[in-house]
């Protein structure tokens, strides 16, 4: 981001006053731009710019959440991430974690709003109920809807943390009390990146913000405004299970001396195959883990409607819309061709009574015709 | 004791048969493969995962059978525009009064058994073709869930023209749902079709079923004009 007028420290100066060394710097930048998927040359071009540019300013709103994208942020491997935007060094505004309140961080939220026009950066957290003029959810005497309208305005760039914010996550799941919305149906002429996942991970939540500060533009999008980077791969195309996939080595249930074995979770409803996330290749808590390396299998949090898909988490095959609970395409399906195959075999019969006249006459007609020929 | 006189017609020329047996081949296989990976059987094996990939065969061959079956489905979208008048589109999709009075009487007479008079129909009856224009649409379903699903799988620039596919549907998943439900649209009217044909072979002894493989089927001498004409002589002449 280029420098703004009223100049503030840069990323780097703020660092060394908090007492990291410069060395603790360069790994902090080789770490992120290797989770960037950067080639090695990005660690210089992250470590430039975080030392050149000052802080870029960030309003992070709070709507209807559950704050686990911020839990998960600040648990992401590196301390450094957690220092340079939420330790009063860039986070100018959030309800969750900034020492301001009441009227204070009202005013504050403003400060920025006016003296960093068009230059912030807008995260928001959560969904925003639409429904009786956005009553379900407000901050300070204002509606969620309200308050977005007005901080997206001047933002640099919007990105949405969260599945609550893609695309309206549990909330959002019918029957919808609230008429939670995700906030690309609410913005509209802004750059927004969409980060989903409940929550999403830490070092991709950093990943995207080092990127917008290092090279001053929003990451390259999908066709649905995910940053590539991290959701271009299903967790299915980078599962350390799918050899067992692939060989057809499947758990049948979580007892099963197959789960014991570490097969893959398939049939017991894993969601990896349809969807799209960094979790087999980032993993979590520092790289630890993920759900699937710990028996479970993916339950798809990142995809839209994960809630309403119609499979439990435990089965892979949704039930049918409208054919009750144990119902799925494959029961609906035996039942349609049975009821076929009973209709065809009730035409069968009534044609084969219905045709004996003429299938006799036809039966005549044909033997006296092999009986020419002789 | 007198047998109507056939005449032999040239219905279904060759292109037309080697896709329709191309078509029903991989639409097996693509079943069989499929309702695999939707349900594959539970193994117990003390067999290392690196000696085994059976699964991955499987998912292989429905694909390798995908883009036979897309290419296949697009030839004869091609041969609807150039083929004989049997194998015109218009036998699909013309949805005329005369198409729907046509559909009208192969119901009475076909489907309900009434008596009436028949459709003269030599290659497809109207609702026959009804119903492969209904299959056509399934196929295409087929082909952007499957290449929906299967792009992001593929550097090829032919699958990447559907890799816009699962944003637009809301996800893979439903993608999935989807192209799992209309298989069952395709098995039910594999088994239709296939009991049609023997229905209509049974009943009228035309040799329906061998038209597929032979390209011909044996039309009653009334039904050409010269016969009609000389009827009609007689009819005036009483
Ligand atoms: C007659 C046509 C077809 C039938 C009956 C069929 C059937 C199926 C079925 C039942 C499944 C399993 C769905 C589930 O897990 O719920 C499946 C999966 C799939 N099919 Fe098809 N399919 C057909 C055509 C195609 C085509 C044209 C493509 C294009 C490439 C395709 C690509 C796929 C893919 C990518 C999957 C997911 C496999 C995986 O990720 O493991 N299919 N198919
Ligand atoms: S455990 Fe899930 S993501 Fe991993 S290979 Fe099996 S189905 Fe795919």
């Amino acid at each position: 981001m280029e420098p703004t007028t009223t100049q503030r420290p840069t990323y780097y100066e703020e660092l060394r006053r908090k007492g990291y060394s410069r060395r603790d710097f360069m790994k902090f930048c080789t770490m992120i731009a290797a989770y960037m998927g950067l080639e090695a040359s990005g660690t210089a071009q992250v470590a430039n710019a975080l030392m050149q540019h000052p802080r870029v300013p960030v309003i992070w709103l709070h709507f209807q959440e559950c704050t686990c994208c911020s839990e998960s942020f600040i648990r992401s491997s590196h301390p450094m991430v957690a220092d340079i935007i939420l330790d009063k060094i860039s986070l100018d505004y959030t309800e969750t974690l900034m020492a301001a309140s009441g009227h204070q961080a009202e005013a504050a939220m403003r400060k920025t709003m006016e003296e960093h026009d068009g230059e912030y950066v807008l995260c928001v957290e959560g969904s925003v109920p639409v429904y009786e003029d956005g009553v379900y959810c407000c901050i300070g005497g204002r509606s969620a809807i309200d308050i977005l309208e007005e901080t997206a305005a001047g933002a640099k760039a919007v990105i949405g943390w969260g599945s609550c914010a893609c695309n309206g996550c549990i909330q959002a799941a019918k029957p919808n009390p609230t008429g939670a919305t995700p906030i690309h149906q609410l913005i509209k002429g802004k750059p927004l990146i969409k980060v989903p996942g409940c929550p999403p991970i830490g070092e991709v939540m950093a990943g995207v913000l080092v990127h917008l500060v290092t090279f001053g533009r929003i990451p390259e999008l999908d066709r649905i405004g995910r940053p590539k980077a991290f959701y271009s791969k299903r967790v299915h195309d980078s599962c350390y299970r799918r050899p067992y996939y692939d060989a057809g080595l499947f758990v049948e249930s979580f007892d099963d001396e197959n789960a014991q074995k570490g097969y893959c979770l398939y049939k017991v409803g894993c969601k990896g195959p349809t969807t799209y996330n960094a979790c087999g290749v980032t993993k979590w808590n520092n790289g630890t883990s993920y759900p699937i390396q710990s028996g479970h299998g993916c339950i798809g949090c990142s995809e839209a409607n994960f809630w309403d898909n119609g499979a439990s988490f435990y089965t892979r095959i949704p039930t049918f819309p409208g054919f009750g609970i144990e119902s799925n395409a494959d029961t609906v399906g035996k039942v349609a061709a049975g009821a076929t195959a009973v209709g065809l075999a009730i035409h069968a019969t009534a044609a084969t009574l219905r045709g004996k006249k003429k299938g006799a006459q036809m039966e005549t007609e044909g033997q006296a015709n092999a009986a020419e020929l002789d | 004791m007198k047998t109507t006189s056939f005449r032999r017609v040239y219905v279904w020329e060759l292109p037309v048969r080697l896709f329709h047996w191309i078509n029903a081949l991989c639409i097996t296989v693509l079943c069989i493969t499929g309702y695999l990976i939707a349900n594959p059987p539970a193994i117990l094996s003390a067999a290392e995962a690196s000696n085994s990939f059976w699964f991955g065969t499987n998912r292989f061959i429905h694909f390798a059978t995908a883009y036979v079956f897309l290419f296949n489905l697009v030839f004869r979208f091609y041969w609807s525009f150039v083929g004989n008048k049997y194998a015109n589109w218009r036998n699909f999709f013309s949805f005329n009064r005369r198409f729907f009075r046509r559909i009208a009487r192969v119901l009475k007479l076909d489907i309900l058994l009434l008596d009436g008079q028949a459709d003269a129909a030599v290659g497809h009856n109207a609702l026959a073709g009804l119903s492969y224009f209904v299959l056509f649409l399934a196929s295409l379903v087929m082909i952007f869930t499957g290449f929906g699903m299967y792009a992001d799988m593929s550097t090829w620039w032919l699958p990447q023209l559907f890799a816009w596919v699962p944003g637009a549907a809301g996800g893979d998943y439903l993608l999935r749902e989807i192209h799992h439900a209309t298989m069952w649209l395709i098995i039910v009217f594999v088994l239709i079709h296939l009991y049609l044909v023997f229905f209509h072979d049974r009943r009228d002894g035309l040799g329906e079923t061998s038209s597929m493989i032979s390209g011909y089927k044996f039309v009653e001498e009334e039904a050409f004009p010269e016969a009609r004409q000389k009827k009609l002589e007689q009819t005036n002449a009483d």
